[in-house]
């Protein structure tokens, strides 16, 4: 690259990371390190069932059996899970807020800055159509349009109260999707999860608004475990987003969350994440390392889970959300854009188990490499014996800004029935020299010429979020979103 | 003032000069031709003054407009008016023609401090100037170039200079991979261009495109140095004797 280039190319990967701010505001942390007295403590602090203590206690004491996953390539130095403190709330005035009149205003202000409207009448203004449950560290802040949802009958807010008020449908879902003997990591949100959101919608109702989880990280050495469990009965069709900020914090921080969707017979959910995490700086210091099992099961016939994410923040990112194809004629999507600058690392991609018949999978992963910048796409697609007639296709293309960073591609195939038809196929780009100056004869910067080239390349994806999404997703990438003309 | 002028250029690619003391001078209206063998530095030569770095300036001096184009970055000479039509047309993937268009229309009038064109207003200059250059509409959908031929690619370069509406347009062989019709409608289109304030650089092997659009002047390029001026015959001079004679003395 030429100097002139280099620079602007650095300017854009170096933008700094507006949200990086603390918020000052007591809390109520467990003191650090892991062990069965800490589990139940925090069950405690929740006012947990015995059920769902020992669901914890049995996930950390498998946990103990289990070594951290090697096989992901990124790198790291080894996290000291004695060293972090598990249970972080803010102390509110009063301990769970009724109604955003009782929401600590420093939070509502925190909330304000990121740009996510709590108050309804902003939201009602016309500003958006988003139920937005705000998750502080550890715990679920505020939720709005409560009552609207709750007239058509659905469940939507925290994870904690939802244990309190429908735990026969906590119950009955948790951990079949996700067992808390998954993974490494999942097993030690099964462990220590403190909250995160709950949703369910009952059959036959289409969610006539965007529902939203916004995830924060304030307190400091703290990790944050949350779990989301979002379950759409028969015929119901639901679309929710989740985005997430951390303040700039000079160690990293740990980011496991456990994600478990379930479709039922007819149902539809699109899940879309705008994932924004503190990345680190540009000599890799501090950042979020993000480990999040994410996975879908469409349990019911005919049933579609559909997978979108923009991935741009977080030092280390090592997440694949999967999808379960088990109803007959049942569809799973994944459509992924993964942008990796600096020193971050991404090792993302997603899997799709065809077990239904007439199940379809679609992949489409866009990776965008920076920097010095490592972003792999791990992709499984597995056909099982019963999966007559199962179709997929996936694209990965890989991106390079500069001549520093790194794109790998690790597709995996296994095929146990001779009907299936597996499509793959992969490119990589490089933003070319020639291109830029060729926008740059047109009348355009490099900053614009780059974010447009980014953007043209992402375009499948970025079709695929919801416009408030689209939205955000677009300013993160610091580029305007590609539209056609008129 | 004229509206280019360069005095002395020396220009290197890759630490081997090129432009061994170029000197030219356009004025506002005039179209000058180059005229040169291959690899006597013609393209160098459009390339340096429209602000690739691959390309060196080593020595000398150029104005546009009265301004020292060392002061202006690559995207601020495209502002400030001036205009390359590439020997070699630049795909771009995913990036429609139409909004590549407009961003670009846009970066110019906002350097230029004029009104942002929004979709409407737009589409109408797109379907004015359509009418210049006569490029299919499917051509406007499409990624940037991408799967053109060689020929629309041309044409593109062509419909983009009327969008854009230069001061000066350089034209590097854009009648090369042109078809006799494609070679009419684009010299139609420049020529449906000219004004008294716009200046042209036409760089070209062929004295046929010279036909269509008439130089005030034809310049010949040898070794990096425009080793002969003249008219418009001085093109119809070299088509019937070829570069033979500068070519020798040179020793190339
Ligand atoms: N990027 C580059 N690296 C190395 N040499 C280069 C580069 N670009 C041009 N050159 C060399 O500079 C010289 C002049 O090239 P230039 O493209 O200006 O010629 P031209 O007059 O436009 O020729 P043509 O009529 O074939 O288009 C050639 O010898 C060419 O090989
Ligand atoms: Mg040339």
């Amino acid at each position: 690259m030429k100097i002139e280039d280099e620079k602007s190319f650095d300017e854009l990967t170096d933008k700094e990371y507006k949200y990086g701010f603390v918020t000052d505001i007591e809390s109520d942390s467990l003191p650090p390190g892991l062990n069965e007295d800490i589990v139940r403590a925090i069950s405690k602090r929740k006012n947990e069932p015995e059920w769902l203590t020992e669901f914890r206690l049995k996930a950390y004491r498998h946990w103990l059996t289990l070594e951290e996953p090697k096989w992901a390539k990124v790198e790291f130095p080894p996290v000291d899970y004695q060293a972090l403190s598990y249970y972080s709330a803010p102390k509110q005035k009063i301990d769970a807020p009724k109604s955003l009149d009782d929401v600590d205003p420093e939070l509502l202000a925190t909330y304000e800055k990121l740009g996510i409207p709590l108050g309804e009448q902003e939201v009602l203004a016309g500003v958006a159509n988003v139920a937005v449950d705000a998750v502080f560290d550890s715990v679920s802040v505020a939720t709005t349009f409560k009552k609207n949802l709750e007239e058509l009958g659905i469940i939507f807010g925290s994870f904690s109260e939802a244990v309190k008020d429908h735990p026969e449908l906590v119950k009955k879902y948790l951990g079949t999707v996700v067992p808390y003997k998954d993974n490494y990591y999942a097993t030690l949100n099964s462990a220590v999860f403190s909250d995160g959101s709950f949703c369910y919608i009952p059959k036959g109702v289409k969610c006539p608004m965007e529902l939203s989880t916004y995830f924060r990280i304030n307190a400091a050495n703290t990790g944050q475990f949350e779990r989301t469990l979002l379950i759409a009965d028969d015929d119901a069709k639901v679309s929710y987003l989740e985005g997430c900020t951390a303040p700039q914090r000079d160690e990293n921080q740990l980011h496991a969350a456990v994600v478990e969707l379930v479709a039922h017979e007819n149902a539809q959910i699109k899940y879309s994440t705008v994932q924004n995490w503190y990345p680190g700086d540009k000599d890799g210091k501090g950042g979020i390392y993000n480990f999040v099992t994410k996975r879908g099961h469409c349990r019911g016939n005919n049933s579609k889970i559909s997978w979108t994410q923009v991935e741009t923040g977080s030092a280390i990112t090592w997440k694949y959300p999967s999808c379960i194809l088990k109803g007959d004629n049942s569809v799973g999507e994944f459509y992924s854009v993964a942008v990796t600058n600096n020193l971050q690392q991404a090792d993302t991609g997603t899997k799709m188990i065809h077990i239904g018949k007439n199940t379809k999978s679609t992949i489409i992963s866009k990776g965008i490499s920076a920097g010095k910048a490592q972003n792999s796409y791990r992709g499984m697609v597995k056909v099982v014996e019963t999966a007559e007639n199962a179709r997929n296709f996936s694209q990965c293309d890989s991106m390079l800004i500069g001549d520093q960073c790194g794109a790998h591609t690790f597709p995996y195939i296994d095929v146990s029935n001779p009907t299936a038809q597996v499509e793959h196929e992969a490119t990589t780009t490089k933003i070319g020299e020639d291109q830029i100056f060729y926008c740059n004869q047109r009348g355009l910067d490099t900053e614009e010429a780059v974010t447009m080239i980014v953007n043209g390349f992402c375009k499948e994806v970025f079709r695929e979020l919801p416009m408030e999404f689209a939205v955000e997703a677009q300013k993160l990438l610091g580029i305007s979103l590609e539209g056609s003309v008129g | 003032m004229a509206l280019l002028e360069i005095k002395d250029l020396h220009a290197s690619v890759a630490d081997k000069p090129i432009l061994k003391g170029i000197n030219l001078t356009i004025k506002p209206g005039e179209v000058h031709a180059i005229m040169g063998p291959n690899g006597s530095g013609k393209s160098t030569l459009s390339n340096v003054l429209a602000g690739n770095e691959a390309y060196v300036k080593t020595a000398g001096q150029v104005l546009f407009d009265g301004q020292d184009i060392d002061d202006l970055a690559a995207h601020e000479r495209a502002c400030a008016g001036m205009f390359l039509a590439f020997q070699y047309p630049v795909e771009i993937a995913g990036i429609s023609n139409m909004y590549f268009l407009k961003a670009a229309v846009n970066a110019v009038r906002k350097y230029q401090g004029k009104d942002q064109l929004d979709a409407m207003d737009f589409l109408d200059m797109v379907e004015d100037k359509k009418k210049i250059v006569k490029i299919r509409d499917d051509l406007l959908e499409r990624a940037v170039n991408s799967g053109f031929s060689g020929g629309e690619k041309k044409r593109n370069e062509i419909f983009q200079m009327a969008m854009l509406e230069p001061k000066l347009g350089i034209l590097d062989e854009t009648d090369s991979g042109l078809d006799i019709d494609a070679l009419r409608i684009v010299a139609d289109g420049v020529n449906a261009l000219r004004s008294p304030d716009r200046g042209f650089l036409v760089i070209t092997h062929y004295q046929r495109l010279l036909d269509y659009i008439v130089p005030d002047h034809v310049h010949v390029l040898v070794h990096g140095q425009i080793v002969k001026s003249g008219g418009k015959e001085l093109a119809l001079e070299l088509e019937d004797e070829g570069y033979a004679s500068w070519v020798d003395e040179k020793g190339a």
